[in-house]
């Protein structure tokens, strides 16, 4: 089958490849590109742990054809981090908040959590858990990542981080 | 899992699209957001050999008024129908329905017209275009043409479209301001589809319903739009007689299939339940 030319922007560099029409976006990141931080949970496009953030839009990368991302910009969890190395308020949240347990939802809920601060700064508690309801985790119950978030927006906003409620 | 293969083609515009379909017949298959295709593609069940992705063809995005109408492009977004302000103003239950389809993920990339055109019954936007008797734009080599959502299913992934049509808009009649409306959905956890869904748009002048119309979804091979139930709710005060009256003829025209989501009757009378649901939060926001 004939491969297709493609020009990504990945993490803020140009990317150009061929690849075949039925390559998913998953896997030309992760095989492609090396950029092993997306993970394959279900491969059914349930757990959301394959999310990426592609032109604004958090989207599941298992679901979506690499040739479908032709002049996009993606963002993976690789290029979360702040320009100087140091952690996100996000990826702070979740180490301080405990927003993790076997952490292999953890790039997919970050990167979500990422947009849907981006769209709303101030969720409330219910807002947040409707905005990772795509995304899966068998570990922790959800409360410690919806407080990782709450964390990320108050440190985001300058405000105070109050806890929610048991 | 990985689908077979396939030429992945992305039209820039409707004439080049339509064409293509109709020269590639029926190996081809169009793509909008992909959420209902890719699967399918994954395990195997669908294996088209070439793909026609829509995403790239200007002016098929939007929402706008036009005459008594909201015109919706059909790769408009579920995401994009939620953020809509125009749409919350003049037919908010259209933002109601959009956050009860799949999670956040996939209403970034499912569109309007993929839903309708689908035809698959587990679908929640075919049931609520016929509940607000909508008009899909088909557009063909003939140029375009209009079948009304009520007359669009044949069957379980059978519609109007003919060979090489696609679906470009989705033509809504504004409803009448004030009016009362609510889309119910059980399912068993976010992204299901619906054990049995209902949507409820309903008038009313002082305490008397002056015209009331229902939708279901997936308790049949098609959405079904329930004539004779919102029949016997105009006049009425919505009293429970009346209620029960309407609730019995839409169960009565339902004919779901057993499966994981529950026996037939089960999904029946859960039909019957969403109804009630919709019935009474639509009565409570109508203003006479």
């Amino acid at each position: 089958m004939t491969k297709s030319h493609i020009k990504v922007t990945i993490n803020g560099k140009v990317v150009e490849a061929l690849v075949e029409p039925r390559t998913l976006l998953i896997h030309f990141l992760r095989e492609q590109q090396n950029l092993t931080g997306a993970h394959i949970g279900c491969d059914t496009g349930h757990c959301g742990a394959c999310t990426v953030d592609m032109d604004d839009m958090s989207v599941k990368s298992c679901m979506t054809f690499a040739v479908q991302a032709d002049g996009a910009s993606i963002t993976t969890i690789e290029g979360i981090a702040n320009a100087d190395g140091t952690l996100s308020a996000l990826q702070e949240g979740f180490r301080m908040m405990h927003g993790l347990q076997c952490g292999y939802c953890t790039p997919g809920m970050i990167v979500r959590a990422h947009r849907l601060l981006q769209e709303n700064p101030d969720p409330s508690e219910d807002e947040i858990r409707h905005g990772i309801a795509g995304n899966l985790c068998r570990c922790t119950g959800y409360v410690n990542i919806v407080r990782a978030i709450q964390y990320a927006a108050a440190k985001i906003n300058g405000t105070p981080f109050q806890e929610a409620a048991e | 899992m990985i689908p077979g293969t396939f030429a992945y083609h992305r039209p820039t515009t409707i004439d080049s699209a339509v064409a293509l379909l109709i020269e590639l017949g029926e190996d081809a298959r169009p793509l909008a957001g992909g959420h209902s295709l890719i699967p399918l593609m994954k395990t195997r069940l669908a294996s088209p050999e070439h793909l026609v992705d829509l995403t790239g063809i200007d002016g098929l995005n939007g929402i706008e008024r036009s005459d008594g109408d909201v015109v919706i492009g059909a790769m408009t977004t579920q995401h994009s129908l939620i953020g809509s302000s125009l749409l919350s103003e003049l037919v908010p239950i259209v933002r109601e329905t959009s956050l009860r389809i799949a999670d956040p993920q996939i209403r970034y990339k499912g569109t309007l017209g993929g839903n309708c055109a689908n035809g698959d019954p587990g679908n929640d936007m075919p049931a609520l275009m016929q509940c607000l008797n909508a008009r899909y734009v088909l557009t063909g080599n003939e140029g375009p043409r209009e079948v009304a959502a009520r007359d669009f299913y044949l069957g379980a992934y059978e519609t109007a479209l003919a060979a090489g049509e696609i679906l470009t808009a989705v033509r809504i009649p504004i409803p009448a301001p004030g009016h009362g409306y609510a889309y119910e959905k059980l399912k068993r956890k976010v992204g299901d589809y619906a054990t049995a869904a209902a949507a409820v748009m309903i008038t009313m002048a002082g305490d008397t319903c002056t015209s009331a119309s229902i939708g279901l979804t997936n308790v049949a091979e098609t959405p079904l739009w329930a004539e004779e139930a919102g029949r016997l709710l105009v006049g009425t005060k919505l009293d429970e007689g009346s209620i029960a009256s309407a609730v019995a003829a839409a169960e009565a025209i339902t004919d779901p299939a057993s499966d994981m989501r529950g026996p037939a009757d089960y999904r029946t009378k859960m039909a019957g339940v969403m109804l009630r649901r919709a019935l009474e939060r639509a009565r409570s926001r109508a203003k006479a």
